[in-house]
């Protein structure tokens, strides 16, 4: 049994904008019958604004509340704002997905994509639909190169599983397998190449998150934390009020300081303690 | 609730419960112990072995052994019987078996064997001449499941039974009986078949438990070393009450066939019929001859089958589905596949399988919600007009 989120029980018992626009000006499809799961998304535009939406789809209870609830998020709002959306934000407003059931989402920002498509032409960047000129990866379920990138891109997957949990590559005959840890490898490596900071550019980066995400934490517990000095990947902190006393504190800083700059700066980040 | 998912599991019967119940409180000694108090639990294994040879017809009490489920009773007939012919590297198999069957023949096949999957027709049925083709003297083991859990597909394996023993004496040929256990007569003293295996969740007794029938001319090793327990076959202090459980579970579901292939079988008919003529996108997976009385599988053309489980739980309706989605795997029914059901109706595949616990009101409940399930369901289907042409074509 899955452990569906009371949204997503609520949107595939009722779904909403169900059927089909005749006069759409923009239609936008994803998945096939063959590969268990469709949809097909109808756009009634006002100048620039979604004005109607609604949808078809063939699939599981999380397919279709992630399509019940993409048109909600759509209408009313303007293409330049629904080209934003990403299959993240349609899982998050459901409550969040089951891992395994992420791939829903990812076709509903896919077909929202082939509606857009057809909006801006060429001149646009597309993320998850599809190019007849896309290299494609997985022939089980027809997944691209291009499309695995945003995937991991977009909701940070680390490994193949993960890969298959959001685009279904790799989820039948399992031959690609290779080639999907061969474009994680890729990413990341590329991304590690991006993300090479000045020792400047560090500091201040360190110094942001610790304002902006440790520091409020601390403070609910009546305590934070101050920056010092960062040497290399070494970045010394010092704990004040409550937390300077904490027997906890090496804890805190380990299983908390330490894994969120790991996550928002650089994977090499040690954090240490000083008087 | 209307529970009719009886060959994922199956409710315990009181009166196996009541059996089962002083071997979990007073009766505790361990049945190899030698004072009185270890008399009781070491009878109870008695009756217990006894039951289970009747329910499987078979000549000996010694040819039964106890195990902890299906899948070990399996894996102890299949390893063991290739561990007795190391020097034969074949194996032939059908498709359609059970995935802890499957799953074992593939760890195999990285280990030198070459293994043969035999096809079944569009209706399920074995494909015996192609099983006979590829019999040699060099084949170790046959496997077949005696009833399909997915569409109730009964096979022939005594007739299957006489083809092997004839072309090569010496392969072993096991039979996975867990889903024929208590639903069709089992007489194995008078065929050919080498082992079959059974599990007791599947009828009426609790999970953890199930048993191999043995021939005793057939060579087994152990999978699980250790004491005398079983005829050393399978070590570890027998598991008393449970054991006392699938003995009464064996006997009551013995004496219920006749009930089985009447009664059920009637209400499964009534089920089958009734969402196939009030449902116009619905078609029949299972084949009308040689099934199990309780089983029916249905599929719902381009309506994706988790959907469907959904909205009938949401109904108190509990059934099970051959999607994709339902699994965690992202591919449906291999069983399905084989048998080259077409994909419209494939991710829509719903089983049905009742039990002696199934109750005609229970029956006449779905009839009624299915159509308007599927009215419901069709509507956000993006296959409008197939669904429109199908609909036009059944009318």
């Amino acid at each position: 049994m899955w452990d569906y989120s009371e949204k997503v029980l609520e949107h595939y018992r009722n779904p909403r904008n169900v059927g089909k626009i005749e006069d759409a000006d923009l239609i936008g499809e994803a998945g096939s019958l063959a590969c268990g799961d469709s949809l097909k998304l109808y756009i009634k535009l006002d100048g620039n604004k979604i004005k109607d939406a609604k949808f078809l789809t063939f699939g599981c209870g999380s397919a279709v509340a992630s399509s019940s609830i993409l048109t909600e998020m759509i209408i009313g709002k303007t293409l330049d704002e629904v080209r934003q959306i990403t299959n993240k934000d349609i899982a998050d407003e459901l409550g969040g997905l089951p891992q395994e059931k992420m791939h829903c989402s990812v076709m509903g920002q896919e077909a929202l994509e082939d509606a857009l498509k057809k909006y801006y032409g060429d001149g646009v960047e597309i993320r998850f639909a599809k190019e007849s000129s896309d290299k494609v990866v997985c022939t089980c379920f027809n997944v691209t190169e291009n499309q695995i990138w945003e995937a991991i891109k977009i909701n940070g997957l680390k490994t193949v599983e993960e890969v298959t949990n959001y685009t279904k590559a790799g989820g039948a005959c399992g031959r690609c397998k290779g080639a999907i840890q061969d474009i994680l490898n890729t990413y990341y490596k590329k991304q590690e190449s991006e993300t090479k900071l000045t020792p400047t550019q560090k500091i201040l980066k360190v110094g942001k998150v610790i304002e902006q995400e440790i520091s409020p934490q601390l403070q609910k517990d009546g305590g934070d934390i101050e920056l010092v000095d960062i040497e290399g990947n070494v970045v010394k902190v010092k704990l004040i009020g409550v937390c300077s006393s904490c027997k906890n504190a090496s804890m805190t800083l380990k299983n908390f300081v330490e894994s969120i700059l790991k996550e928002k700066v650089d994977s090499n980040i040690i954090v240490e303690q000083v008087d | 609730m209307i529970y009719l998912d009886n060959n994922a599991t199956t409710q315990v019967d009181k009166e196996v419960l009541k059996v089962m119940l002083p071997f979990l409180e007073e009766e505790y000694a361990n049945p190899s112990s030698m004072y009185d108090f270890a008399k009781k639990p070491s009878v109870a294994l008695k009756i217990a072995r006894e039951q289970v040879r009747d329910f499987y017809g078979a000549e000996d009490v010694k040819e039964v052994f106890f195990t902890s489920c299906g899948s070990e009773s399996a894996n102890m007939a299949i390893k063991g019987a290739l561990n007795c012919n190391k020097n034969k590297k074949h194996i032939i198999t059908t498709k359609v078996e059970h995935p802890c069957v499957l799953n074992t023949y593939k760890s195999f096949e990285n280990e030198g064997y070459k293994v043969d999957y035999i096809s079944v027709s569009s209706d399920g049925q074995l494909n015996i001449d192609e099983l006979k083709e590829k019999i040699t003297k060099n084949t170790a083991l046959v496997s077949v499941m005696w009833a399909n859990n997915e569409t109730g597909v009964i096979n022939p394996v005594e007739e299957i039974a006489e083809i092997v023993k004839s072309k090569s004496p010496e392969t072993v040929f096991f039979v996975d009986g867990v889903q024929a256990a208590g639903k069709i007569p089992m007489s194995v003293k008078d065929t050919q078949i080498d082992m079959v295996g059974i599990s007791g969740h599947k009828f009426h007794a609790p999970k953890g438990v199930g048993a191999l029938y043995v021939n005793k001319s057939c060579r087994l090793t152990p999978l699980i070393n250790g004491g005398h327990q079983e005829r050393g076959l399978r070590a570890g202090t027998e598991n008393v009450p449970y054991i006392a459980g699938i003995g009464k579970a064996a006997e009551l579901a013995k004496s219920a066939l006749p009930y089985e292939n009447s009664e059920i079988k009637r209400l499964r008919d009534k089920l089958e019929n009734g969402i196939l003529k009030n449902v116009f996108n619905a078609r029949l997976n299972s084949p009308l001859i040689n099934r199990v009385p309780n089983t029916t599988n249905i599929g719902f053309e381009y309506v994706e089958g988790e959907l469907i489980l959904l909205h009938l739980s949401d109904l108190g309706i509990c059934a099970s589905s051959g999607s994709a989605c339902t699994s965690g795997s992202l591919e449906p029914s291999h069983v399905l596949r084989a048998m080259g059901i077409p994909f419209t109706a494939l991710h829509g595949s719903i089983r049905f399988s009742l039990s002696r616990y199934t109750k005609e009101s229970d029956i006449d409940f779905v009839i009624e919600k299915m159509p308007s399930i599927m009215d419901k369901l069709t509507k956000i289907s993006p296959f409008q007009d197939e669904l429109m042409k199908l609909k036009n074509l059944r009318r």
